[in-house]
């Protein structure tokens, strides 16, 4: 096992997250949303940390860190772009709205842009399909955007 | 509610919310306040009204006056002149597209005309948070019913009588499946309701749970009870905060009532619901993936038998249904399996919620009879296809279903008239396509989704749909022979036949029902190299037509790469060896003069 770098007021907090858990295996998915919840995104180190309190393997919980898309071992930009490519958004065009995002901030999908401010994601329908294609970024929803309104959405978080 | 003399009912589902429909909830409160109507008038946030196209919504009682595309800055009239002087504001009101007439009542209206609600029966009408007005529209009265004057077995009886099916998309007889967890002996077993609902497009487990969570709550309690489950878990993607925060209200609620608990309504039965989250994978709405997922694992479905009636979670036996299946349940106990299996068709009984949604005009949640015609759906209650183009396909069914045509419209949609028709009924997404889709694309779309949620476990999945995905990737890019189309059928069929669940047994539909449907397209792809709809950018170029060009440069100023020249008021000149095929000029033209060859 490596050798564990986190800060250890971090360490203390994941130590009790899985306590919490009663360091219960079977409740390993629950530890990973807290950690998420708690650090943003699940690094290496923060897995075997969670390995050794759980009791399991670090495999076991690499495994199901990257079997489930809703977590993530990359952080996420200061203002996380997500496109909806649900099959209502898809319809509506929502692919050309992610091929502007991509292009003009230069990243692809599942990668942050060099200055940590955006990133982009694809998720698959947020049962907004009235809105259709709609973008997310933090809590904020943009429905019936187009590919022309891109540069104007990312325009209102450089300020 | 009777101490108020006017409700007002503001939708809270997602797409109203994503409308700034909190907004108008305050702004509203303000308003009343302001008017000193605090003890006259009460704002409720409901769960969806259905009518997502039009949000978002706001409904006022007892006239049941319903407003459309509310603003928050609207809040002020409406309590002025509604709720004080008791005119409608007008400019709110739904004006029917066709004869241009103004509609108040939802009833009245193209799109609830046909409808009939059973799973949806609360949405909408009801404050979910608070279990007072559930149970004022007979909420737990069903599970009270059940505990003192039925027996398990009669409970049973009356579910299997009702012809309920499985409405998560297998269709299996829920009685059926109730009775064989109910036989099973062990010292523990589980109730667990699906609520991964992962088919993009499809969003109605997520309204019910959203707009009336007791329901499920209810429903859950009497399988418990019919089953000798004292265990109840709600398996919910952890993508749904809002319908996760109404559950936990909701259980809390219940528990505070004795509605779950120990000795629930005195009767010693015992029955309590945990929730556990899911985390984004979509073969986890197959049953024994789920159960694994619940367990902390890798949500990979193991070979069945042995059934999750038999050996599910923690190796218990286990009775899994989703959220709009038990919805059903609360009312088959109150009206009678007999009331319940007059609706709908012959071999499909009740009614199903679709998600409609793609390029019709009326986009929004629906609940029709089993038997109702795509015809019915699409022009009916959907109000046609927008900007008047023409239908070219409904794709039900999500990743697992297939496209349906103009010939298959008078279909009566069933379970299984659907999967006659080459499609299945799926969760109930019901996505229109019009001219402008290619249908290559649309089955590239769907495996590039299959691609990436294959659990990997078994080879045909994992590699097979790969392929498919090449080869439809290929075809795109106008690269394609005549024999990757036959390849494809085959491959097609190899991996229905031998993937390991029903993930890979149904990702080849949309291909093979295109390919069926839409063979045409599929030659015009590989022999002449052209994309008729327009969509395969590999096969199309954007041209300005000279004539209608008037040279107002609003394309040139919106080109993202600067490819569009011309002098105002001439016509302009697209360079295609530059030209990105965003599409974004043809977008803000105004004089129809930039198309696709």
């Amino acid at each position: 096992m490596a050798k564990i770098k986190l800060a250890k007021s971090k360490v203390d907090k994941l130590v009790e997250i899985c306590k919490s858990f009663d360091n219960e295996g079977s409740e390993l998915i629950n530890v990973l949303h807290k950690a998420q919840e708690t650090f943003g995104y699940l690094p290496a180190e923060v897995q075997e940390i969670i390995a050794r309190e759980l009791n399991v393997s670090v495999a076991h919980v690499y495994g199901v860190v990257t079997f489930y898309s809703f977590f993530s071992m990359v952080p996420k930009g200061e203002f996380p772009i997500s496109i909806c490519m649900g099959t209502a958004c898809y319809v509506r065009g929502a692919e050309k709205v992610l091929e502007e995002f991509k292009r003009q901030l230069s990243v692809p999908v599942g990668e942050t842009t060099e200055d940590g401010k955006f990133s982009i994601s694809c998720l698959r329908c947020v049962g907004a399909c009235g809105l259709a294609p709609v973008v997310t970024i933090g809590e904020r929803v943009y429905g019936r955007v187009s590919a022309g309104d891109v540069a104007d959405i990312i325009k209102e978080y450089q300020k | 509610m009777e101490k108020y003399k006017m409700h007002i009912l503001i939708c809270g589902g997602t797409g109203c919310r994503a409308s700034a429909s909190e907004a108008i909830q305050n702004n509203l409160q303000d308003a009343i306040k302001a008017k000193g109507l605090e003890d006259e008038v009460q704002v409720v946030m409901t769960g969806c009204f259905g009518f997502c196209e039009k949000g978002p919504i706001v409904k006022i009682l007892p006239d049941n006056t319903f407003y459309v595309e509310v603003k928050p800055e609207d809040a002020e009239e409406l309590i002025e002149e509604h709720i004080i002087k008791g005119r409608k504001v007008m400019r709110l009101l739904y004006v029917d597209p066709e004869n241009k007439e103004t509609i108040s009542d939802s009833k009245h209206m193209g799109f609830y005309k046909k409808q009939i609600r059973i799973a949806l029966r609360n949405c909408g009408f009801i404050n979910p948070e608070n279990v007072d007005e559930y149970i004022a529209r007979d909420g737990y009265a069903a599970l009270g019913k059940c505990l003192a004057e039925m027996t398990p077995q009669t409970v049973i009886d009356e579910i299997k009588e009702s012809g309920l099916r499985g409405r998560g998309g297998g269709g299996f007889p829920t009685g059926l499946k109730w009775e064989f967890a109910a036989k099973n002996e062990a010292d523990q077993k589980y109730v667990v309701c699906n609520a991964d609902e992962g088919d993009p497009g499809a969003f109605m487990d997520r309204s019910i749970l959203e707009g009336d969570p007791h329901s499920v709550l209810e429903a859950m309690a009497i399988c418990g009870y019919t089953m000798g489950a004292d265990k109840g878990v709600i398996y919910i993607r952890a993508e749904y905060p809002l319908a996760i925060t109404r559950l936990k209200v909701a259980i809390k609620q219940a528990r505070e009532y004795g509605l779950l608990g120990n000795d629930i309504l005195g009767s010693g039965f015992n029955f309590d619901v945990e929730m556990r989250y899911g985390a984004g994978a979509f073969v986890c709405g197959e049953e024994t993936a789920l159960i694994h997922s619940m367990e902390g694992l890798r949500g990979e479905p193991t070979v069945k038998p042995p059934f999750p009636a038999e050996s599910g979670y923690n190796g218990k036996p286990t009775n899994v249904n989703n959220v709009e299946t038990f919805a059903n349940i609360p009312v088959i106990i109150n009206k009678g399996a007999s009331w319940f299996n007059k609706i709908g068709s012959e071999k499909s009984k009740g009614t199903k919620v679709f998600a409609l949604a793609g390029k019709i005009n009326n986009v929004g949640l629906i609940e029709v009879p089993m038997g109702t015609t795509l015809r019915e759906v699409i022009y009916e209650i959907g109000g046609g296809i927008k900007d008047g183009k023409k239908f070219k396909a409904v794709q039900t069914g999500g990743p697992s279903g297939g496209c349906l045509t103009e010939k298959h419209l008078d279909t009566p949609i069933d379970f299984d008239n659907l999967i006659a028709a080459g499609s299945m009924m799926g969760s109930g997404g019901m996505i229109v396509m019009d001219e402008d889709d290619c249908m290559v694309s649309m089955a590239k779309f769907y495996l590039e989704f299959t691609v990436e949620e294959s659990c990997g476990k078994c080879t045909p999945c994992r590699v097979g749909n790969k392929r498919l995905h090449e080869l439809l990737d290929k075809i795109t890019l106008g690269n394609g022979t005549r024999e990757d189309l036959d390849l494809l059928r085959n491959l097609s069929t190899v991996i229905k036949d031998t993937s390991l669940c029903g993930l890979g047994q149904t990702s080849p539909n949309p291909v093979l029902s295109t390919l069926e449907n839409f063979y045409d397209e599929y030659i015009s792809h590989v022999e002449d190299h052209k994309c008729a709809a327009g969509q395969c950018k590999a096969l199309m170029q954007y041209v300005i037509d000279p004539e209608l060009c008037v040279g107002c440069t609003l394309c040139s100023r919106n080109c993202p790469v600067d490819c569009i020249a011309g002098e105002r008021k001439e016509a302009h000149i697209i360079d295609a060896s530059k030209c990105i095929k965003c599409g974004a000029c043809m977008e803000k033209c105004k004089f129809n003069a930039i198309s696709i060859q």
